[in-house]
């Protein structure tokens, strides 16, 4: 029993088998991305005024981490193009290249995550003001107007706890280094804070100094607490929602693109043609999932 | 190593060959819809006999599910799960794995010709990720708290902080169903894309296929959102996120605390009803598909409009993706988009009664044989429409507002699915059960649960249209009798539900009963026609002209025995009736014999190879 078109080319649809199955596989790929692209507009449109968090992310590591699955795009063509012209050995450079820039992405993405999960919101039920706070200093971009919630680093107490957490565990207070400075200041003012000098100024200086200068918040005047995980807000859900679901896809790309590369690689011997469309299709899928963090990247780190 | 025998186990469990497949999907999904049933049957006792013990099998109910069952009795939560679970198995576990698992999954492959589908390892992996799903399904009336509780719709926030973990067994096996479906529909569309054999254009596909077709691309492009919606309300149970929790929500009299908020209930409803229409209409086009090719077969004339059959199942599958908020119109969503789906809703029944017209006048004229299958097929026709039409108030806002979530919504969809799906689902298994086994079903048993069924079922779903319009609500665990006025503290209330509607209650239990018993016989004929039912006289027992008529029976390994080539159109029967017989191709009136149909490989002018049984009343 033979399966005809496995490798050849149909003429009326011209597409061998299992580029036809790839192309249909990434239109309900296309439709699950615009799903979630959709609710997050959805939510976004509905969220309060203000409540809408800006700044919270990394645009220079987005920036970059875009431009590593852009180049591992362009290697993924370079590789089918030499197994084209039959050069085995530039297609396996070019693909040590994709899956290093692979491996790279998913590096960066895990660092950002780290970086976000060390990061508690606090929100209190009484906004503070800075005569209260000196050492919120960040906090306050307008001095006369208080806040209603605080940003910093809580020790030891990992990422996942909730205010109902702490309460169970019998603790009274947490003891919060905040950390102001990246996320309540615009680039402008970071850069003003920066030019002052003034080192002494725990919300300035994002290092060892700023342990010192910590607060101690009592349970009691706690509303609601969250590090930057998936529960901390719409936002943080829908960004590690679709980040999380792309870096799925990323890590899926990147064990097929694996596969051939080594125990895949006997076919080359045996059906070059059809060695060659399988990266080929996996090419595919790859160019979608960059195409996925090229619509993820503006609309989740810039808008 | 093509010639080399695979063992029991890969032949029969792990086998990569389509009609291995589609017999597993067809026995899987049968054993759920049975399992379905029995959650109906329950449920029916309760409706009718609100807390009262249930007779027989309450003991073991309580052995088997423990305190929410307790003393025999199906408690109001038990009863919630058993509703959520019979629409989730009924659809996603029985209804869609039968129409397209095992359906599709058997006959598209020989009606287009291919020696099996483009990818048969997927077609495996399909099969298993759907059966996985099912399991995780069942296993959650297990787990503490019991199945999931919030309907077949899963709205949140309900669906969320109900305290049982039987919601997140329903979402991990919906993403599995989902992903199953998903490879499922490639698979299918692939197969009719690239593998049809020479000479069988677009316009010569049998409309089953074109059905299947269609129908592959609806759970293709549906089914995604709703796996992201699932992926979001599991997002929203487990990592405690507020995607559909709004603000300032507040459970059982307290706000809730600890949630960030800012969620939207209305994005689940979207995003599940998105796919939840178009499902709609895969519950339905294969089986107007093969009420196509039966009807075709037992009037022994072409269907009537074929074009305009594939134009409207194309137009079905289109307008299906832009009709889905017409399940919403009481949300509060706002009347500019509730006009928008409205009249996508109108428009979307054209094509649906276009489908319907075909099928009618194809009867006109017909010499039509009366079997089982054709039977089923023809009921098929009446109940449909009643089901369709039914849905035609629901269509407009302002009918809408009072029937909505009523016991009308109940009686209107289960006529679309209960006496049409599944009735075209039996016609088919009537129909292909001598390819599929090389034996007939019994003739007698069939007539007996065609009869039985097609009453029982119009006396279950026909009052429950009264009692909707009666005022009954949908999600009532005690059958409206809280609401009723027999019940004490309703004495004088006006509005309350008249008594004649909360006993038609027990009208629609009996009938449940005796559409449970009239199963029996199918169930006995099924499996004994299988082993020890009169063989097959031919390979073509109907006298049919799609290509899977023209295989050994049952079809080997590979399907096809010869190179094939289509030369004609598929329902080519009784083209020659009223030429002379010199006339007609040479073959069909040689010997005396009566061959009235031109199988779609039969070379023009050639020989007929299909014999006609000697005794022709035996194809009755």
């Amino acid at each position: 029993m033979k399966i005809p078109y496995t490798t050849e080319i149909r003429e009326d649809t011209g597409l061998y088998n299992a580029k036809a199955g790839m192309w249909l596989f990434l239109a309900s790929e296309a439709m699950l991305f615009g799903a979630l692209f959709s609710a997050y507009v959805f939510l976004r449109i509905g969220a309060w005024e203000g409540e809408w968090p800006h700044g919270l992310l990394n645009v220079p590591i987005g920036a970059f981490n875009t431009l590593v699955l852009i180049t591992s795009s362009l290697t993924v063509a370079m590789s089918w193009t030499s197994l084209k012209m039959g050069d085995l050995q530039r297609y396996r450079r070019f693909q040590f290249v994709t899956l290093f820039c692979a491996a790279a992405f998913l590096g960066i993405k895990g660092w950002e995550y780290f970086d976000k999960f060390n990061h508690y919101e606090i929100w209190l039920k009484e906004p503070v003001s800075s005569q209260e706070y000196p050492q919120l200093a960040g906090h306050f971009a307008d001095p006369d107007q208080p806040v209603a919630s605080v940003i910093g680093h809580i020790e030891g107490i990992g990422p996942f706890q909730t205010l109902a957490s702490l309460q169970e565990e019998g603790e009274s207070a947490v003891e919060l280094h905040p950390d102001a400075f990246h996320y309540r200041l615009s680039a402008r003012q970071q850069a003003e804070l920066r030019k002052a000098e003034r080192p002494s100024d725990p919300a300035v200086s994002h290092g060892a100094d700023a342990e010192h200068a910590s607060v101690r918040i009592d349970l009691s005047r706690i509303a609601r607490m969250s590090a930057f995980v998936p529960r901390h807000g719409t936002f943080f859900a829908t960004y590690f929602t679709l980040t999380g679901l792309h870096a799925l896809h990323v890590l899926g790309g990147a064990l097929m693109f694996a596969f051939i590369l080594w125990p895949g690689a006997r076919m080359w011997r045996d059906d070059p043609e059809r060695y060659t469309n399988s990266v080929e299709v996996a090419g595919l899928f790859w160019h979608f999932v960059d195409l996925v963090w090229i619509f993820l990247f503006p609309v989740i780190y810039l808008l | 190593m093509s010639s080399h025998e695979p063992g029991l186990i890969r032949k029969y469990i792990f086998s990569t060959d389509h009609k291995v497949i589609g017999i597993q999907y067809a026995l899987t999904s049968l054993a759920f819809l049975f399992i379905g049933l029995m959650l109906m049957l329950l449920m029916r006792w309760q409706l009718a006999n609100p807390g009262q013990p249930v007779p027989i099998v309450g003991g073991a109910l309580e052995g088997l599910l423990g305190e929410p069952a307790g003393e025999g009795k199906i408690s109001a939560d038990l009863y919630n799960s058993f509703g959520a679970m019979h629409g989730t198995i009924m659809i996603f576990l029985g209804v869609v794995p039968l129409v397209f698992g095992a359906f599709a999954n058997y006959l598209v492959p020989l009606q287009v010709g291919a020696a099996d589908m483009a990818f048969p390892k997927l077609n495996m992996l399909s099969y298993f990720l759907y059966l996985i799903g099912g399991v995780i399904m069942l296993v959650s009336f297990f787990v503490p708290g019991g199945a999931a509780q919030a309907g077949w719709t899963s709205y949140p926030p309900l669906a969320t902080i109900i305290p049982t973990d039987g919601q997140t067994y329903w979402l991990v096996a919906m993403v599995f169903l989902i992903t199953s479906s998903l490879l499922g529909s490639i698979n299918i569309i692939v197969t009719v894309m690239q593998l049809r054999v020479p000479g069988l254009t677009w316009m010569r596909l049998p409309f089953f296929v074109w059905s299947e077709f269609v129908t592959a691309f609806l759970l293709l492009l549906a089914f995604p959102p709703m796996e992201a919606g699932a992926i979001l309300q599991l997002m929203d149970r487990l990592a405690g996120t507020s995607f559909y929790m709004p603000h300032g929500l507040i459970l059982s009299g307290q706000p809730a605390t600890g949630l960030s908020g800012g969620g939207s209930p209305l994005l689940w409803q979207h995003l599940f009803w998105f796919l939840g229409h178009p499902e709609v209409y895969v519950l339905i086009l294969p089986a107007m598909g093969i009420v196509t090719e039966v009807i075709a077969n037992n009037t022994r004339k072409p269907i009537w409009g074929y074009r305009a059959l594939v134009g409207s199942a194309l137009a079905i599958g289109f307008l299906s993706m832009v009709v889905w908020a017409h399940h919403m119109y009481v949300t509060g969503m706002g009347t500019g988009i509730s006009m928008f789906f409205q009249t996508t809703t109108t428009i979307i029944s054209i094509p649906s009664v276009i489908i319907m017209t075909c099928l009618m006048l194809s009867l006109w004229g017909g010499a039509i044989r009366f079997t089982v299958p054709m039977l089923f097929a023809i009921a098929f026709l009446p109940m449909f429409g009643i089901g369709g039409l039914t849905g035609l108030p629901l269509a407009f806002t302002m009918a809408d507002v009072a029937l909505h979530d009523s016991y009308y919504i109940i009686g209107h969809f289960h006529y679309v699915v209960a006496p049409g799906t599944i009735f075209a689902v039996f016609a088919g298994i009537y129909y292909w059960f001598p390819k599929v086994t090389g034996r007939h079903m019994n003739r007698g048993l069939g007539y007996l649960h065609f009869w039985g069924s097609l009453v029982c079922m119009n006396l279950i779903f026909f009052p429950m249209l009264f009692q909707g319009l009666g005022g009954m609500g949908r999600r009532m665990s005690d059958g409206g009798y809280i609401y009723s006025a027999a019940h004490p503290s309703n004495e004088g209330v006006i509005g309350s539900l008249s008594d004649a509607v909360v006993q038609l209650n027990g009208v629609i239990a009996w009938s449940a009963l005796a559409l449970a018993a009239f199963q029996l016989p199918f169930i006995y004929n099924f499996f004994y026609s299988a082993f020890a039912g009169r063989p097959v006289e031919n390979d073509n027992p109907w006298q049919a002209t799609t290509l899977e008529w023209q295989t050994p029976t049952p079809p080997p390994h590979g399907n096809f025995t010869q190179e094939m080539f289509v030369y004609r159109e598929p329902y080519a029967y009784s083209l020659h009736a009223n030429e002379p017989a010199g006339r007609a191709p040479e073959s069909s009136a040689t010997a005396g014999e009566f061959v009235d149909f031109e199988a779609q490989n039969q070379p023009l002018g050639a020989a007929v190879t299909t014999e006609m049984p000697a005794n022709q009343a035996s194809i009755l």
